[in-house]
């Protein structure tokens, strides 16, 4: 079937069987190779894309239930060729070692700060905790995004706060990452 | 090899060696551009599934295809049939492992036939409807049982047919020993001894293995996720029986190795695939595959000390097994050099160190951080800090008591201690404010940790300054995290005085990239950043005869360093000044080659001396759930003597990465099996590895920078240091928390309830009561 899904902020069309994921149409037919295929059973996070502004595991997204929706990739965050904060707090703090848990953890990281614009550290621990990384001790990535969080606003792709109460949007097409 | 630098202060500026420029290839890494082997797209791509048994062992009956080259847009279906006869085989220490597996598969995951299809989808439906007829067979997936009397042998004996070790399932034993064991004692007030066990784990990169073969001419590229790219092209070119020159080996940098990218894996198998198709073909990993493909050896090692009442070593006597898998890879070095520096950091006057490879129906272990060391450390570790409290001795002292000085040897015939190791013990012991009381209810542990560095080395590099002062440096490391490609772009920036932002680090082709032996063992930081140094030499003194010319002095008026071109004492020119005015109009560039080397020796165990140690104290402060067994990390200290940081934001997160990697084997992480010998818990939903929700408290890394390392500048190679000694640092904290003594790893939170139960159970007196 087809689906008309918008991807940092470009309309496509396009064909996908019911079986592939959201992961497998943004890599495989996008080009859009930034979001990682690791563990595929959403443990890693490496597949982490923001979807109508939640942050998900685009493996356990079918491909069919993004249709008529908004879809935000690490390679959307950037606005006019300009980093993210958080993207610019990755690179202050020497967060990205080999890099492949990164764009993960960037989504990750703007779905949190979206929702929780000064987190704590144990905030920060928690909102990443879906999202493994096996080369840092992880303590280069909490400050990346501590520091996100004190940067000046900055115009920002389109990330919808989320609210905890999950009922009262009966639009949600997925459950909580 | 003339000295290159050890005692030479580094280039300073803001980008030079010592100051943490932002990381090379970071832009990309944050936007998602990096591309790694599964993010590059082939023409006319054929997509590989490997066909596997479910059984940890079985002999191959017959495979029947039919079905599966039925299926519209499959390929090829490759099996034993349709490679070379007799299979071919490769491996780094011997040539074992077959390309497929043949008449037997002798681990669950081996493959035994691939498929290839035009698209993902259709290659995993083939690979379901490839029909394998196997008998399971009797299968031995431990230290006991591939030792036990007449266990069935993993490896077919016409492979070792001169090796009386040839009927058995040990690979190999080693044998290391100075001074007299038995003599010595006779001169210990006290001996301890104990079993320790450590498990099998594996590397979880979270990339997974990706890999790409396709025609190339008349010969072929390949594209792998490898640490190694020259030591792949080698193995290639044999088993294809091409010219190097005619095999072309693609390494983008991995998304994480940690060893276990350093060996071919299934690069054989599509290259012979591709050949047969005359068409690129892709084969990516699942992580499942990944736990099938690579992990490091188990170990079960005995350790025996003897003591002085002063705490002194009389003797260390030291007998491991380890559980490595069903061919060799690279696993016996792992236990050979892993256990010849196993008597530790310490001046030791006899030593007796047997240690054997043992075979078994498991997935081959191969390289992983720490190189062996991990196992003996686990152990040997342990039984110091349980020799300090039966002697009443405090367990950093008993380290101090022991410790050899800076150029002090400690294995007879090796290079000596090369660190003030003391600094980094006092520095550790002080962060965590060893001494004082730690606060109500929490235990604290102590270990040190030593591992060699490269025993042989050969790095090529070649740097080209060109016409505008911009640099462009050719190294065959493999960035895989470690941030290799950052300082060397720093080395050369800060010798040639280009900013670091103008200096592009060109790696991962063999074609195009000169020869560097591999990336392993920390090793890159001193042989390639040596190559890169001595190549900046040579520029260097073409600038310098350049500038005597231009200027009407005699050479040895002029001193280039440092990016600057000195005259006699009252002139200093940039770089770039005489290069444009030395060029002229033909303009072109300065190419400057560099080659460092460590040659091997023949009579030496381990084939060469220790270029260099690492050498890293790690204490730790727990809290333990006395109702759930789990052990929470309050402080993690870590401290490794690197010599000098050349990035230490980079050191940082290598250490910190490391000294978590510890803690994953330390708390959390083992293979399971079941009764049949096939693994229980592929994936990540049963193998844990920590989180951000299992981090330390509070983190602290530091580093000891005495410039005494053999590396540009003074530098050590480091980044497996810090994994070493968590174990022992972490057990021994426990103990100190609750009394217990947990000899296996990992400390899960079942195995510490367990462990408190049985204490509660035999009432231990209050001497080692918890708090």
């Amino acid at each position: 079937m087809t689906i008309s899904v918008r991807v940092n902020g470009r309309d496509r069309s396009i064909a996908v069987a019911p079986y592939h994921t959201l992961l497998d149409v943004l890599r495989d037919e996008m080009g859009l190779t930034g979001t990682k295929e690791c563990c595929l059973v959403g443990e890693c996070g490496a597949c982490t894309v923001l979807l109508d502004g939640r942050s998900v595991d685009a493996c356990l997204v079918l491909a069919v239930e993004v249709d008529g929706g908004e879809v935000t990739t690490v390679e959307g965050l950037a606005v006019d060729g300009q980093l993210s904060a958080v993207q610019e707090a990755f690179l202050d703090t020497g967060a990205a070692q080999c890099g492949f848990c990164i764009p993960g953890q960037i989504v990750s990281a703007h779905a949190l700060l979206a929702a929780t614009p000064s987190p704590d550290r144990e905030q920060v621990e928690e909102g990443l905790a879906g999202n493994l990384c096996r080369c840092a001790g992880y303590e280069q990535i909490i400050e990346a995004v501590l520091l996100a969080s004190t940067a000046p606003q900055r115009p920002a792709p389109p990330v919808t706060p989320v609210t905890d109460d999950v009922a009262a949007r009966p639009d949600a097409r997925m459950a909580p990452q | 090899m003339t000295d290159l630098g050890s005692n030479s202060h580094a280039p300073g500026a803001s980008h030079g060696p010592g100051a943490s420029p932002a990381r090379v290839g970071g832009r990309a890494r944050v936007t998602g551009d990096q591309a790694y082997v599964a993010d590059i797209r082939l023409e006319d791509v054929l997509h590989v599934k490997l066909v596997t048994v479910d059984a940890a062992r079985a002999r191959i009956e017959r495979i029947d295809a039919s079905a599966a080259l039925a299926l519209p847009g499959v390929r090829l279906v490759m099996t034993p049939a349709e490679l070379p006869q007799p299979m071919p085989r490769f491996g780094p220490q011997m040539r074992d492992r077959p390309v497929l597996a043949v008449g037997e598969t002798k681990y669950h995951g081996e493959p035994v036939a691939a498929v290839a299809a035009e698209t993902r989808d259709l290659a995993e439906q083939a690979a379901e409807l490839v029909r394998v007829a196997c008998t399971p067979l009797p299968a031995v997936t431990s230290i006991a049982a591939s030792l036990a009397d007449g266990a069935p042998l993993v490896q077919e004996p016409s492979l070792r047919p001169d090796d009386a070790l040839g009927g058995t399932n040990v690979l190999r034993e080693h044998r290391y020993a100075w001074g007299d064991v038995a003599e010595a004692e006779a001169e210990a007030d006290l001996v301890v001894e104990g079993t320790y066990r450590f498990p099998m784990v594996t590397q979880f990169a979270i990339e997974p293995h990706a890999f790409m073969a396709a025609p190339d001419g008349d010969g072929i590229a390949v594209w792998s996720s490898i640490q190694h790219p020259n030591w792949l092209q080698r193995v290639l070119a044999s088993l294809l029986n091409l010219p190097l020159a005619k095999v072309r080996v693609f390494a983008p940098d991995p998304g994480g190795a940690f060893g276990g990218k350093q060996h071919a894996k299934y690069e054989p198998l599509l290259a012979f695939m591709a050949l047969r198709l005359g068409r690129p073909v892709r084969l990516v990993l699942t992580l499942e595959e990944t736990f099938q493909a690579v992990r490091r050896g188990a170990a079960e090692v005995r350790v025996r000390s003897g003591f002085r009442r002063d705490g002194r070593i009389v003797f260390r006597d030291i007998d491991a097994d380890y559980l490595i898998g069903a061919y060799a890879d690279i696993a016996d070095r792992t236990v050979a050099k892993g256990s010849y520096t196993a008597a530790g950091p310490y001046r030791i006057p006899n030593a007796r160190i047997v240690a054997r490879s043992v075979l078994s129906h498991t997935v081959p272990s191969t390289a992983f951080r720490g190189f062996g060391n991990p196992q003996q450390i686990w152990a040997v570790e342990s039984n110091m800090d349980e020799a300090a409290r039966r002697l009443e001795i405090d367990s950093v002292e008993l380290r101090l008591r022991n410790l050899p000085r800076r150029g002090e040897p400690f294995i007879p015939g090796d290079t000596p201690a090369d660190g003030e190791w003391a600094d980094t013990v006092r520095r550790a012991a002080g962060l965590i404010g060893w001494g004082e009381q730690a606060p109500h209810g929490r235990g604290r542990g102590f270990a040190v940790g030593l591992k060699s560095g490269p025993t042989t080395g050969l790095s090529y590099s070649t740097v080209r300054l060109l016409a505008d002062g911009s640099v462009v440096v050719h190294a065959g490391t493999s960035d895989m995290g470690q941030g290799a490609r950052t300082i060397f772009a720093q080395i050369a920036a800060g010798e040639l005085g280009a900013p670091v932002d103008w200096v592009t680090v060109v790696m991962g082709d063999t074609v195009v990239v000169p020869y560097d032996q591999q990336t392993s063992a920390s090793r890159s930081s001193v042989l390639m950043g040596n190559a890169i140094l001595h190549a900046c030499r040579e520029i260097q003194a073409r600038l310098r005869s350049m500038a005597a010319s231009l200027e009407g002095v005699d050479e040895s008026e002029v001193v280039v360093e440092r990016g600057e071109v000195r005259i006699g004492a009252e002139r200093a020119l940039p770089v770039r000044d005489v290069l444009t005015r030395g060029l002229g109009r033909l303009g072109g560039e300065i190419i400057g080659v560099g080659e460092m080397r460590k040659e091997a020796e023949p009579e030496h165990p381990l084939g060469g001396t220790a270029a260099f140690y690492e050498f890293n104290c790690t204490a730790v402060e727990v809290s333990v759930d006395e109702e759930t067994g789990d052990v929470t990390v309050e402080r993690h200290v870590t401290v490794s003597d690197v010599g000098l940081a050349m990035n230490p934001k980079q050191v940082r997160g290598q250490d910190e990465g490391a000294a978590v990697m510890g803690l994953g084997h330390t708390l959390m992480e083992h293979y399971i099996f079941d009764a049949e010998g096939r693994i229980r818990n592929l994936g990540a939903i049963d193998y844990r590895i920590p989180t951000s929700m299992d981090l330390p408290k509070r983190m602290e890394s530091a580093i000891v920078e005495n410039a005494d390392g053999p590396g540009p500048y003074g530098a050590k190679g480091m980044s497996e240091g810090a994994l070493l000694c968590v174990a022992p640092a972490v057990a021994a904290a426990v103990r100190d928390a609750t009394g217990v003594v947990i000899c296996d790893l990992p400390l899960t939170p079942e195995r510490v309830w367990r462990a408190l139960g049985e204490r509660d159970a035999t009432e231990q007196p209050s001497q080692a009561a918890p708090r």
